[in-house]
């Protein structure tokens, strides 16, 4: 066992050996520019990065051509949401998305206003799930886009993606979704889900930083958005620039294998997690965040109440997770998703964010279980709020200072 | 960000944790900060003749900068007069833990909880509360 131990897989995943085993060949020998169309370097980049667009395709049931290589998911999700905004101007200029979104995702939208657009931020239900009628109600004849992430990047909330996306079509909506965290897994179909624009990204899956893709439908509807970028007009004029070639190769090995293992994989890590949680909750006052059924299988993120979290992974300095405390951001807030679950500051400030992955071993989780139970109790000891709820107190009696 | 060895050293073997009988007259509590923020902070004071401070305790809910700013605090309290305590400011314990800009407030939480234990037990004592001007944010 391998000390510190990585639990933060929702942030970032190591890269598999055999993606990289993959990849190496297209930085030296076949360097080509898949775009060189006269001889034989380019054409052997273009197979490589046709191939990984059959692989990227099959992970979530799309065809290849429906495929576009980009830099990440925060260009994809740039792309989705400002590229319909612009395409589709003249049918209106509404986006629905929600308040539990990525950045990637909430920025582009904060542009989007600014550049004249409407956008609704619909809140969420304490367990983190969309409410179906509260979307319903907000769509108008102007509604062009509704944009709702698949799966949640802090506390692992699986959203119905097919209801959202019934409704949104049946106001004559595109759906995207932002599925990050989804692909690779769970299983991601966009026919049966009904999505018509879709983010991923390859090094939330084992695959390598700094490449992702953007599926846009070709059919019924066929969809488009305007190019964010000006230049060669690669990726069918919507995204310009010179392919990543051991980049795409990477993200194409990446999704084979989870194509391959996804099923298996995830009935082991939700039985890790599921283990974990349970050893861990079993320390008073801890509390899941999130709905626990519709949920990511490698994720739980749990509130220790009265202690806080930087402090806290501080103590647990051999686990490498992440918390919503605000101690940990350079804004000094607390986390956006966790208070928009309707969590109080206290409680989002104490939470902890176990991602487990492709590497993680039963020990490792054993070791995080008995790591994480001694410093929370540690710090309990060392916690005037922990002291006053021993004593009966109610914190919520006490007129704490402004500060 | 990595934390410097001093903030580690306190934070992993914080001097001083506890409490003191808050309702004693020789005792003074100050509690600063709020859940809400993420921290919470409280600090206490033994103060035996001649005003000298003989005993500190603390107990911090906050980061690790939090928890060393107040663990150092409790250190240099001990043997100060509660006067000299008073002019313990806050960039001091910046100084001495290296904390960066953006762990500035945790230290202005310990210069805080210094001043609000000292004012506890003046005011305990028949003595005025020092209003003292605000701590370097
Ligand atoms: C839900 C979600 N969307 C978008 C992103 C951004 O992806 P990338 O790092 O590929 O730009 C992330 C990763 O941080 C994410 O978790
Ligand atoms: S207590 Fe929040 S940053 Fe130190």
């Amino acid at each position: 066992m391998n000390i510190p131990i990585y639990l933060d897989n929702n942030a970032t995943t190591p890269m598999d050996p055999r993606v990289l085993e993959a990849m190496i060949p297209y930085f030296t020998q076949k360097f080509g520019n898949a775009a060189s169309r006269n001889h034989p370097f380019g054409w052997v980049a273009e197979e490589a990065v046709d191939y990984a667009r059959e692989q990227v395709a099959k992970l979530i049931g799309a065809s290849e051509k429906e495929i576009i290589f980009t830099s990440g998911a925060t260009e994809s999700d740039n792309l989705a949401i400002k590229g319909v905004f612009e395409m589709y101007k003249e049918k209106g200029n509404h986006i629905i998305t929600t308040v539990t979104e990525h950045k990637a995702v909430l920025d582009a939208c904060k542009h989007v206003e600014k550049m004249g657009g409407k956008v609704t931020y619909l809140p969420v239900q304490e367990d983190g799930l969309l409410d179906l009628a509260l979307l319903e109600a907000a769509m108008t004849n102007e509604t062009i886009l509704v944009s709702v992430m698949y799966g949640n990047n802090e506390i692992g909330v699986i959203q119905p993606i097919k209801e959202i996306a019934a409704i949104a079509h049946k106001y004559g909506a595109l759906f995207m979704t932002d599925a990050v965290q989804a692909v690779g897994k769970i299983p991601v179909d966009v026919n049966k889900d009904g999505i018509d624009l879709l983010a991923l990204s390859a090094h939330k899956f084992y695959g390598p930083k700094g490449v992702g893709a953007l599926y846009v439908r070709r059919k019924g509807p066929r969809v488009k958005v305007t190019a964010q970028m000006d230049g060669g007009g690669h990726e069918r004029g919507m995204r310009s620039g010179t392919l990543n070639v051991p980049g795409i190769v990477g993200l194409g090995k990446a999704a084979e294998l989870c194509m391959l293992e996804m099923e298996s994989e995830a009935k082991r890590l939700s039985a890790l997690r599921d283990k974990l949680q349970a050893g861990l909750t079993v320390l008073e006052e801890s509390y899941v965040n999130g709905n626990v059924e519709h949920r990511l299988p490698h994720v739980a993120n749990i509130s220790f109440k009265y202690v806080e979290g930087e402090g806290l992974m501080m103590a647990m300095k051999d686990l490498a997770v992440s918390s919503g405390s605000a101690c940990t951001s350079a804004s000094l807030e607390p986390s956006y998703v966790l208070k928009s679950l309707g969590l109080s500051d206290d409680l989002a400030h104490s939470s902890i964010r176990f991602g487990l992955g492709r590497f993680t071993t039963e020990e490792e989780v054993d070791y995080a279980i008995e790591v994480t139970k001694t410093a929370v109790t540690n710090l309990r000891n060392m916690s005037p709020l922990w002291e006053m709820f021993k004593e009966g107190i109610d914190l919520d009696s006490i007129e704490w200072a402004e500060h | 960000m990595a934390y410097s060895d001093k903030v580690i050293d306190h934070y992993t073997n914080p001097r001083n944790v506890g409490t003191l009988d808050k309702s004693s007259h020789k005792v003074g509590t100050g509690l600063v900060g709020a859940p809400e923020c993420g921290d919470v902070m409280r600090l206490q004071i033994e103060v035996g003749d001649d005003n000298i401070i003989t005993d500190a305790k603390f107990k911090t809910f906050g980061c690790g900068s939090a928890i060393a700013s107040s663990s150092l605090a409790t250190e240099w309290l001990k043997g100060k007069t509660i006067d000299d305590a008073m002019k313990i400011d806050n960039m001091d314990i910046v100084e001495e833990l290296a904390l960066p800009p953006v762990k500035i407030h945790c230290s202005v939480l310990a210069e805080d909880a210094i001043k609000a234990a000292i004012n506890d037990f003046r005011v305990k004592n028949g003595m005025e509360a020092i209003e003292s001007e605000k701590a370097h944010h």
